[in-house]
């Protein structure tokens, strides 16, 4: 192949279209749609005892009003549990709209629908609605003793309950292997709310023509979305179809679906047969989209002298907040994630997952492993200064090592499979990154500290994606796959894959996703799956393309298949210049014609062929058209994985922390493209940053959110993320074709993990809470120096 | 998040804007920059019947060196003013936002708007200078000690209109500093010092963010001994707890950000 592709710094195709303003997103879109908006919850924990709408029956512009009294029986049900699991003993779901009790500050009660949002809005405010104030439930320690019940039929606000245990290799319990250990230490670990945060909110447009149903949404899975709309609408799923327009970022809070808004918008267009779009604006995305990461870890671990862990026993309270629809994904990535790159004698970890009446918590980019992470790297960052050690050296000597792959954790993964690492290479990855930060070297000054963090993740989680590759007459390739893009450069990486495989030029490839006119079977863009998933799917389909085209091409050029190659979109005998044939040709041969519409076209109908006269035009077992459309589904996934190592400095007065410097050693197996790998570190560190020193979701006692808004939740600008240096290491997966892993969280996951270490080192205070501010910093030093 | 209806007025001239606004009186609301009215509009936390718009007011788009000091128009925004060769504005206003907003922003709003964290208020207070308020047939002079009555309150009245802000220039020789502690590049600040030191060992600052109005001390006695007129500072100052920070660390930054102020003003005024 010439046209070598993969792995090139190919520029973001999207780039020009998306920098320059020519982005189509939900809101573009709909310019003739009534507009909706909710009047939301002002209380976390209410009985609804009467709604009056008759107030804003007198603005002019209102179309309709919505309460749960007017849904019709399917949707008046709760909504679904998504991700059901044998330890989710009481998941509860939210209504599309509040039946009775409202359980958070945000939720739905009442849906206004008017000619513009303005309206709609001066609407929402005339309609009142009576509520007894029930108590809240606030705070995951709070929640955790029962007192106060989220959900009157959930004893002890317990959603959920896990154990997991993996013996020692002698057969012996963590709890045994901790207590016979030489040394032993036990601690508390907290990390706190943050929230995925895309520049784009939600948002919904849904247009009904009598017979079908036409709907955008700001979507991390479209195909699901669609199914679930015809579920709850009753519609014939042909007569559905669900698109991801541009979608300005999701970061997981996209992924969970369906939302209220996706069920209640249709419905509401169905029902007033105009279009009709729901924009969440900013507040809203606050107090009624979905939360991450609040945690408390309880941590015992057992280890020799040398610091090698023989027992690791972690006790989790997750706060899912007031609904469980996207089930315990998170506590179950954090409980097997945390093991990270190492081989830990004997674990044991437990977690329950606790309702408050906060805001529910769906998975957000990292989905749990940043807190896995911290657990894990404070754990070896205590256990080198018990036995004081080096930080790395400790790491070192827990790691598996290069020979042990596939490796076995025992566990059960989030995808239901076994956790099995396919491969890696932590102790080279240790290596580089020690050497790009200058661990050897480091110059310890006072108020200045270093630290690192290494991480697992599993990425590329089945169950399938599909892609569908086409040539037309035009030498054109059209690529589609089901999942959806939020910006990460799919369109770009997608081509690069199928410009390689087929041997065209880039230029000719054009790449469609989250359209379920284009193609109706897929799972979703979330744990770091697109390129894994899509991408070997694309590959395979490009494959079956290939073929047909040689075949064809043979047939044509008189030659064996086998001899043949395709460069710069000709297919051409090896060897021989003169006896070529476009792909573009090849597309006409491919699918007989009985109508010359265009020049091509007359090259493939009846009289123009030399097509055998006694075997019909399109021969048995084939089809018409260059095409080919195949899928991937892997056995399990794939782990990529990382090490990050960072250098601050902490103003001695003021308790700021500088992030000096910070390097990224990254290892996703072969790369498609390094300068969008980088991209997605870059912003995952950025990400990352945010939730270690910056973001987090104040809730007072009442269960009233108080920052919410940008003003207040504090999202680090450029001006707070450092320059980030990159190295990449690859070893490919086996388990795909490409050899790929994927990449979309991990410049995210250790974040906190690597700052903690760092400020630790700077202070020489314990750092076991995360975020910090320099106001807790400050409060930090006040308590030690008394 | 879209505002609740208003009427809206878009005077021609200086004079169509008075009698407007003397008109409306406590219904109208003045607009210029927009940006601390427009996010309170959008998320109904305020609710006028009438909207004053003047940004068509030409007149009042101006920066000029008076006697003394820097006259600044009402339209007159902080990107301009930023550059207009006053130090402590010049080093104020980069404190102030980003760059979209300061283009935006004006100075006369900023100080009309009395946000205690804000910086030009606090500058306007150190320097002693003063805001033009006029309405139809009248104009006066407020002086800075007497314009801010409390958060989000100054002396403006119903049906008047803020022309114009008049910062003094620094005195002779003087240095000036103006530091802060915010949780990120651009934000109101967790608490800020601004300082003046006069080569005749004259020293004064002004704290934003801790009280609710900005607390000027003056600590010439102390001068140059710069910690104890930091403790000085620190004292006076009367900072409240929020989400972002604890009142015991904003006071502890009080005194740290006055005693480097001093120091860093002092030091530009000897140069």
């Amino acid at each position: 192949m010439t046209t070598q592709l993969f792995g090139e710094r190919v520029r973001r195709r999207e780039d020009p279209r998306l920098l320059t303003g020519q982005g189509r997103y939900l809101d573009d879109l709909g310019r003739d749609a009534l507009a909706v908006a909710f009047v939301r919850s002002p209380h976390a924990h209410a009985r609804i005892r009467d709604i009056d709408v008759s107030g804003a029956l007198d603005v002019e512009g209102l179309v309709a009003v919505y309460t749960y009294e007017d849904l019709p029986e399917r949707l008046a049900e709760p909504l679904p549990l998504l991700i059901p699991h044998p330890a989710l003993t009481h998941g509860r779901t939210a209504h599309p709209l509040a039946k009775d009790v409202v359980r958070h500050v945000g939720e739905p009660v009442v849906m206004v629908v008017a000619e513009d949002r303005y309206l709609a809005e001066d609407a929402c405010g005339l309609i009142e609605v009576d509520y007894e104030v029930l108590k809240p439930v606030v705070g995951i320690e709070e929640a955790a003793q029962g007192a106060q019940l989220v959900h009157e039929d959930v004893p002890g606000n317990v959603g959920a309950h896990m154990v997991q245990e993996v013996p020692a290799a002698d057969g012996r319990s963590a709890r045994e292997a901790i207590e016979t250990a030489p040394h032993t230490l036990a601690f508390r670990l907290d990390i706190e709310r943050s929230a995925s945060m895309p520049l784009e909110g939600r948002g919904v447009y849904a247009r009904w023509d009598g017979s079908d149903l036409r709907v955008y949404s700001s979507t991390q899975t479209s195909t699901s979305v669609r199914m679930a709309i015809a579920a709850k609408l009753e519609l014939p799923l042909p007569h559905v179809e669900v698109i991801a327009p541009d979608v300005g970022g999701g970061f997981g809070v996209k992924i969970m679906h369906p939302w209220p808004e996706e069920i209640l918008v249709p419905w509401a267009a169905m029902l007033l047969g105009r279009p009709v779009k729901w924009t969440e604006d900013r507040r809203e995305h606050f107090v009624s989209s979905a939360h991450e990461r609040g945690q408390v870890h309880y941590v015992r671990v057992g280890f020799d002298d040398e610091g090698r862990v023989q027992g690791l026993e972690v006790t989790i309270l997750h706060d899912h907040g007031a609904y469980t629809p996207y089930g315990i994904i998170v506590p179950i990535i954090t409980s097997t994630q945390l093991l990270g790159p190492y081989r830990i004698g004997a674990y044991r970890v437990e977690f329950s997952s606790i309702y408050t009446n906060t805001v529910q918590v769906t998975p957000y980019r990292g989905a749990g492993r940043p807190q896995g992470v911290f657990c894990m790297e404070r754990t070896m960052d205590k256990i080198a200064q018990y036995l004081g050690l080096d930080r790395a050296a400790v790491r070192e000597r827990n790691f598996i090592q290069p020979d042990e792959f596939p490796y076995d954790q025992g566990m059960i993964f989030q995808d239901g499979r076994p956790l099995i690492y396919d491969s890696g290479n932590y102790p080279e990855m240790l290596r580089m990154v020690k050497e790009l930060i200058g661990w050897d070297s480091f110059d310890k000054r006072p108020h200045t500290g270093i630290g690192l963090a290494c991480y697992v993740e599993g990425t590329g989680v089945g169950p399938y994606e599909g892609g569908h590759v086409q040539v037309t007459s035009d030498g054109r390739v059209h690529v589609s796959t089901g999942l959806t893009s939020q910006g990460q450069g799919h369109e770009t990486v997608f081509a690069q894959i199928a410009a390689t495989e087929l041997g065209v030029p880039i230029e000719k490839v054009s790449v469609v996703t989250g359209d379920t006119r284009r193609f109706g079977y897929a799972v979703g863009t979330f744990a770091s799956r697109a390129a894994v998933m899509s991408g070997n799917a694309i590959a395979l389909a490009c494959r079956k393309v290939r073929e047909k085209a040689l075949r064809i091409a043979a047939d044509a050029l008189e030659a064996d298949p086998g001899d043949l190659e395709i460069t710069e979109g000709v297919v051409h005998v090896k060897g021989a210049p003169g006896a070529s044939i476009p792909l573009a040709t090849v597309a006409v041969l491919a699918n007989p014609l009985r109508y010359a519409f265009d020049e091509e076209a007359r090259r493939a109908t009846q009289f123009a062929s030399a097509a055998a006269p006694d075997r019909p035009p399109v021969a048995e077992g084939e089809e018409p058209g260059l095409e080919g459309r195949d899928y991937y589904s892997p056995v399990r996934s794939t782990f990529a994985a990382g090490m990050h190592a960072a250098i601050v400095e902490t103003d001695p007065d003021t308790a700021e922390v500088r992030i000096l410097r910070y390097a990224v050693v990254h290892d996703c197996g072969r790369l498609i493209n390094p300068m969008i790998v980088e991209g997605q570190i870059h912003g995952g560190v950025a990400q990352g940053v945010g939730g270690a020193l910056y973001e987090r979701m104040v809730y007072d006692s009442h269960g009233q959110l108080l920052n919410a808004s940008f003003m207040d939740f504090l999202m680090p600008y450029a001006t707070e993320v450092p320059r980030i240096e990159t190295a990449h290491l690859e070893t490919p997966s086996p388990l795909n074709p490409l050899g790929i892993k994927g990449a979309g969280e991990a410049g995210v996951i250790p974040v906190s993990a690597v700052l903690a270490s760092a400020i630790e080192d700077a202070e020489g205070l314990p750092i076991d809470r995360m975020p910090i501010s320099p106001a807790e910093l400050y409060h930090l030093r006040q308590s030690r120096d008394g | 998040m879209k505002p609740p209806p208003f009427e809206y007025h878009a005077p021609r001239d200086l004079d169509e804007a008075l009698d407007t606004l003397a008109r409306l009186a406590e219904r109208g609301k003045v607009l210029a920059g927009g940006q601390s009215l427009i996010p309170m509009l959008n998320m109904r936390l305020t609710a006028p019947e009438h909207l004053v718009d003047v940004n068509r007011l030409a007149e009042l788009d101006t920066v000029e060196t008076e006697d003394g000091g820097l006259r600044v128009g009402a339209l007159a925004r902080h990107s301009r003013v930023g550059r207009a060769g006053h130090p402590l504005l010049r080093q104020a206003l980069k404190l102030v936002a980003h760059p979209v907003i300061r283009n935006r922003g004006t100075v006369v709003g900023s100080l009309v708007h009395a946000d205690p964290a804000a910086e030009l208020p606090a500058v306007l207070a150190l320097l002693g200078g003063s805001v033009r308020l006029a309405r139809p047939g009248r104009t006066r002079d407020v002086p800075a000690a007497e314009f801010f009555l409390g958060p989000l309150e100054s002396a403006v009245e119903p049906g008047e209109l803020a022309v114009s802000a008049f910062f003094p220039a620094l005195p002779p020789g003087a240095g000036c500093a103006f530091l802060e502690v915010a949780r990120r590049h651009g934000d109101f600040a967790l608490a800020g010092v601004c300082a003046l030191v006069t080569p005749e060992g004259h020293a004064r600052a002004a704290c934003v963010g801790v009280g609710p109005v900005p607390i000027v001390v003056d600590v010439s006695e102390r001068a140059p001994d710069w910690a104890a007129a930091a403790r000085a500072v620190r004292e006076a100052a009367e900072p409240d707890d929020d989400i972002h920070a604890t009142a015991e660390y904003r006071g502890h930054l009080v005194g740290v950000l006055a005693e480097r102020a001093f120091r860093e003003a002092a030091a530009s005024a000897k140069a």
